[in-house]
């Protein structure tokens, strides 16, 4: 473990328009040492990584390279000097069309001094001598499309290694891996940090942090927000600090659930993973917790007849529920509000009147055709009944706020009466006033219905729900009621804790 | 409204008005019922077919087999009248057939085997322009035609099937309103209420903005993609049907022009109104504002080949209307 700090971040700020994301950040990297940043969605992470690298620019703070001045302008400057960035999506760090020959020596085809001919001779030689450095044993005439995706990772890793890199940046590298495939990434890793390589590993999964880490950086809302280094790394404190937890909560009225609308039993939503079961009482709202892929939108989709179950039974009013479309889940009263609105809910060609009836067209007309009336009719009613915040119900989507389009989304929802109403991560990209009003609309609807919704931020379920559901690794690990709840056991079974002790 | 905003929104209408009113001064006999018939007579063809690929741009499609189903259609309703000698009914459900197949398998390949829009409904293209000429050994259809086995085809293109094409419907004057006239007509207003007035057609619109949006919503999307390729092919056999009532021969040298006729008059038909959208409505207008252009031009002695360089000018600036002045390019 060096003491000096290889790499070195002091009060960097950055904000986009009037929105401040980074506000003051101040990090510091050793060389032979794998720093962990955590962060929920939205902490600032990405957008660190991509000062460091030199996508962004930044408004104010230092950045030094083993004592001199490091301020990168682009990508290219940024890994000259020797900060190397692997970015999430492995498909960015390779070209699939490619052999891997070529992969690994993509960076010399351009620039100063890159001869005008390709040499296949040369870029051989070249290529064997990177992978050597690496021990990568993957043959080097094969196209990158035809390897697997842990394969390609590797080839990007050694393809920034090529560089010689003093500091190694690495954005969720495992999100896409199996574990076998993972376990090779991390011998990787430790080869890495034995030739004193200092890298900053960005993840939410636990079991990789916890097989990694010699530092923990957490990061929330744009600032650090604890850095752990004395062993035994405290995971749990790490994981507070990144979901963090306000002492002002609005305390809710917890009710206690009248009769089941959802029986779900041996449910099991991934290969591995153990089964759930839960019920789901008419009346009450339950928020399902954990960190970001644990499994809650698997869960959610499967609930709303997108992806099967491997085993297990859902009956729903107390018949059984097997849907297998989204059309049927819909007949049959269960409503999913997804999770990214842009990608999943807006229809961006439609006004907020069109995007409120769309799921209910056929309850809407007659012979199929649209009845006008109705659909403005319901428009307007919704409008008002949440509040969204328009000139009419023909405004364009992009005319609204984050807030506003999040109100219209769920608006659509509940246009009609569900029996099982989900929201997966209804409050991204919501300002506070929109998420109060969404979440008491919610609770002051909810009778006559289940309301089951899946959030990663704490405080969200602590300010929504009457029962909340912890998950960890594709499975159900505990339960609390919204009275008393006992945080630090909560924060132990998202950082899946008491699974990794028993096992 | 801003003015940039007028100028989205009437510039085409404006334009199209602009020009008839300078074809009026400039072209004698341009401002007659005679010559208005002609223009939409021109265009019925074209106009068909542009309303069917509309079908297909509205989920986020394109169909380029459309020119060469209309003239398998044509083929296929030759054979089967001069050869296989029969009815005008067997002749006109056997182009429907094929219209509705070649959709069926056009929606299959994007929508199953995952080939994207352009490239399959490409491949199909080419393999009907093809096919279209195997059972004649790539001569003509005409009555007394010689097979390829050397025997005579003795059939005869029926009256009832050359009055798709020839009749005229008396209106104020005697004779004026050809058949394929009315077909226009009538599609056109037939799929704007589909489109915009049915929950299939605002449906249809929400798969071409947001497929998966689409999808939670409850809809079959891969259903509703098929389904329009499906309107395009029969729409598409449709046009064949009166080019070959036109006609009145199978003749393999033509209806070279309707695919890039049709597709300018619906992407054309994006930049009326301010649409900016496919859109039932702004493709008639869209294949009228050619049919103008070109009539005009023919009659002020224009030479023929002028005509495309200037559909071509009109395509590129309803686009530059549609995209850059309006900003809301959403593919």
């Amino acid at each position: 473990m060096g003491n000096d700090a290889v790499f070195r971040v002091g009060g960097l700020r950055k904000s986009f328009g009037h929105i401040e994301v980074l506000g003051g950040v101040s990090l510091e990297l050793h060389a032979g040492e794998i720093t962990v940043l955590m962060g929920a969605n939205g902490a600032g992470k990405s957008t660190l990584v991509k000062i460091i690298s030199g996508v962004y620019d930044h408004a104010g703070g230092t950045m030094h390279l083993a004592g001199e001045n490091f301020e990168p302008n682009t990508p290219a400057e940024a890994i000259r000097a020797g900060v190397v960035t692997v970015h999430q999506n492995i498909n960015d760090g390779v070209v699939a069309d490619l052999d891997v020959a070529t992969n690994l020596t993509l960076d010399r085809l351009s620039g100063k001094g890159a001869p005008l001919l390709f040499n296949p001779g040369r870029v051989r030689r070249e290529a064997r001598a990177v992978a050597d450095r690496m021990g990568l044993a993957i043959d080097l005439k094969a196209r990158i499309s035809d390897l697997s995706l842990a394969d390609r990772q590797m080839v990007a890793i050694a393809r920034a290694m090529a560089h010689q890199p003093k500091v190694l940046i690495l954005d969720e590298p495992t999100s896409s891996l199996s574990s076998a495939e993972a376990d090779r990434l991390f011998a990787l890793l430790d080869r890495l940090r034995e030739q004193g390589v200092a890298i900053l590993y960005i993840s939410h999964r636990m079991s990789d942090i916890r097989r990694l880490a010699d530092r923990i950086v957490s990061m929330r809302d744009g600032v650090i927000s604890g850095v752990f280094d004395k062993k035994p790394l405290d995971y749990e404190g790490a994981v507070n600090a990144m979901l963090g937890r306000k002492i002002h909560l609005d305390r809710i009225e917890v009710r206690n659930a009248a009769k089941p609308v959802l029986t779900i039993e041996g449910l099991r939503i991934a290969p591995g993973a153990k089964p759930i079961s839960l019920t789901l009482g008419d009346g009450e709202v339950v928020a399902i917790t954990g960190l970001v892929g644990v499994g809650k939108t698997a869960l959610a989709e499967t609930l709303f007849g997108l992806r099967k179950p491997l085993s297990g039974t859902m009956r729903l009013n107390g018949s059984p529920y097997t849907p297998a479309s989204a059309g049927e889940a819909i007949a049959a009263g269960v409503f999913l509000v997804a999770k990214d609105r842009g990608e999943n809910g807006i229809v961006g060609g439609f006004n907020i009147q069109e995007n409120i009836s769309l799921p209910f067209h056929k309850r809407m007309s007659r012979f199929a055709v649209l009845k006008r009336g109705l659909e403005r009719a319901t428009a307007r009613r919704q409008i008002a009944d949440l509040g969204i915040v328009c000139r009419s119900e023909k405004d364009e989507m992009t005319t609204l706020s984050g807030g506003n389009q999040q109100k219209v989304m769920v608006a659509r929802w509940m246009a009609q009466d569900a029996r099982l109403f989900i929201l997966d991560e209804p409050f991204q990209g919501v300002d506070i006033s929109a998420r109060r009003d969404i979440a008491a609309k919610l609770r002051a609807s909810a009778n006559g219905r289940a309301t089951l919704l899946f959030v990663t931020e704490l405080d969200e379920a602590l300010e929504t729900a009457d029962r909340i559901l912890v998950m960890s690794e594709q499975t159900i690990v505990g339960e609390h009621r919204n009275a008393d709840v006992d945080l630090d056991r909560l924060l132990a079974e998202v950082a899946g804790g008491p699974l990794h002790s028993a096992a | 409204m801003t003015l940039r905003d007028y100028a989205i929104r009437y510039g085409f209408i404006v334009l199209l008005f602009g020009l008839i009113a300078y074809f009026a001064i400039a072209a004698d006999g341009f401002v007659s019922p005679q010559s208005a018939v002609f223009i939409f007579q021109s265009v019925a063809i074209t106009g068909v077919l542009a309303l069917g690929v509309t079908a297909t741009l509205v989920v986020g499609g394109f169909d380029l087999s459309i020119g060469s189903v209309a003239t398998s259609a044509m083929m296929a309703a030759a054979y089967v009248m001069v050869v296989l000698e029969q009815n005008v009914v067997v002749a006109v459900l056997v182009c429907l057939l094929i219209g509705a197949i070649v959709g069926l398998i056009n929606g299959w390949l994007i929508v199953y085997m995952r080939v994207p829009d352009l490239l399959a409904t490409l491949g199909m293209m080419f393999l009907l322009v093809g096919l279209q000429r195997i059972p004649t050994e790539g001569r003509s259809i005409a009555t007394g035609m010689t097979m390829p086995d050397g025997s005579v085809a003795n059939g005869k293109f029926s009256d009832a099937f050359l009055a798709l094409g020839r009749h005229r419907f008396d209106f104020f004057i005697p004779n004026l309103i050809p058949v394929s006239v009315v077909v226009l007509i009538v599609l056109a207003v037939l799929i704007w209420f589909f489109l915009e007035y049915t929950r299939f057609g605002r449906m249809m619109y929400a798969v071409g903005s947001n497929e998966r949006a689409a999808e939670l919503a409850g809809a079959p999307v891969k259903a509703y993609k098929i389904w329009a390729y499906v309107i395009s092919g029969v729409f598409a056999s449709i046009g064949g049907i009166l080019l070959a009532a036109r006609l009145g021969r199978g003749d393999i040298a033509s209806g070279n022009n309707l695919l890039l006729d049709a597709v300018a008059a619906a992407l054309i038909g994006y930049a009326v109104l301010g649409a900016a959208k496919p859109n039932a409505f702004g493709t008639a207008i869209g294949a009228l504002f050619v049919g103008i252009l070109l009539q005009g031009l023919t009659m002020m002695n224009a030479p023929y080949y002028t005509q495309d360089f200037v559909k071509g000018v009109v395509l590129v600036v309803a686009l530059v209307f549609t995209f850059a002045l309006s900003g809301r390019g959403r593919r």
